[in-house]
């Protein structure tokens, strides 16, 4: 548990900073939502830096995350229903937990703190109702 | 260019490995941390409390600087007010989540991992396109 706690703090200072330094040095908000669904329509000038953070996002968690490590996906009907929801809706809030968790509230955005307010919510009340159901 | 190419792909290979340690990129781990009324595992809340700190911190140098090391201006402060597009919009994200325990980072990043994920990820491609077509705008 205080394990837990020591990578989940190790992890998020990682996160931070690469959140900083694409803002210091780039003058750019990590948002993956946003990266992402830049990349889906007609290509921005910045493309290459979406490109490369993605590329560098599957080395990273590649090199890192624990050989063989078994992950408890849902089944493909609720994987695909999901997707489509957070991909509409991290759109229509125009961020999702990098762009207002963590770039939005790190600034003070009142915006990303009811954003970040809601998505946390409602996603603790529907993993509640999904155990009733 | 190459400064903004190489920290482009650095902030990458960090938010990669930071997902990776933190255990984000495991959905029963988020699904454990949304489960409050349950076996609640609430250790992901460090990777909140570790991650705004830092970027703050970050942040806050930019802004002494007034304008980005690899030159151009800094964004701005959002623009924009509570509507029920940034509400509703973040509760459909929030459904969306706690039914997979998927967000879309580690949704990207598990593709390395497990490649039924890539399920997810389409879908998620086409559910910003709709909301891309819905709103007529190119964001």
């Amino acid at each position: 548990m205080l394990s837990d706690i020591l990578y989940a703090l190790a992890g998020g200072g990682l996160i931070g900073l690469a959140a900083g330094l694409f803002f210091l040095v780039n003058g750019r908000i990590l948002g993956i939502s946003g990266l992402a669904s830049a990349l889906l329509g007609r290509w921005p000038a910045r493309w290459l830096e979406n490109v490369l953070f993605f590329l560098g996002l599957l080395i990273g968690t590649a090199l890192v995350a624990r050989p063989g490590i078994a992950l408890a996906l849902g089944s493909p009907v609720r994987l695909a229903v999901a997707g489509i929801l957070v991909g509409f809706g991290v759109r229509a809030a125009n961020g999702c937990t990098s762009g207002h968790a963590v770039c939005g509230l790190a600034r003070g955005s009142k915006r990303s703190l009811v954003a970040t307010g809601t998505f946390i919510a409602v996603a603790m009340a529907t993993v509640a109702l999904a155990k009733v159901f | 260019m190459l400064i903004r190419a190489a920290v482009a792909l650095l902030a990458g290979l960090l938010f990669g490995a930071g997902l990776a340690l933190s255990g984000m990129i495991n959905p029963a781990k988020v699904l454990g941390f949304l489960d409050i009324a349950g076996h609640w595992d609430p250790s992901l809340a460090g990777v909140m409390a570790a991650a705004i700190p830092v970027t703050a911190l970050l942040y806050r140098l930019a802004g002494k600087r007034g304008s980005a090391v690899a030159g151009g201006p800094l964004p701005g402060p959002a623009k924009g007010i509570v509507d029920f597009r940034l509400v509703g919009g973040a509760a459909v994200f929030g459904l969306g989540w706690g039914l997979a325990g998927l967000c879309p980072g580690p949704a990207i990043a598990d593709m390395v991992l497990d490649p039924r994920v890539m399920i997810f990820v389409v879908a998620m491609a086409v559910g910003m396109v709709v909301a891309k077509r819905l709103s007529g705008s190119g964001v």
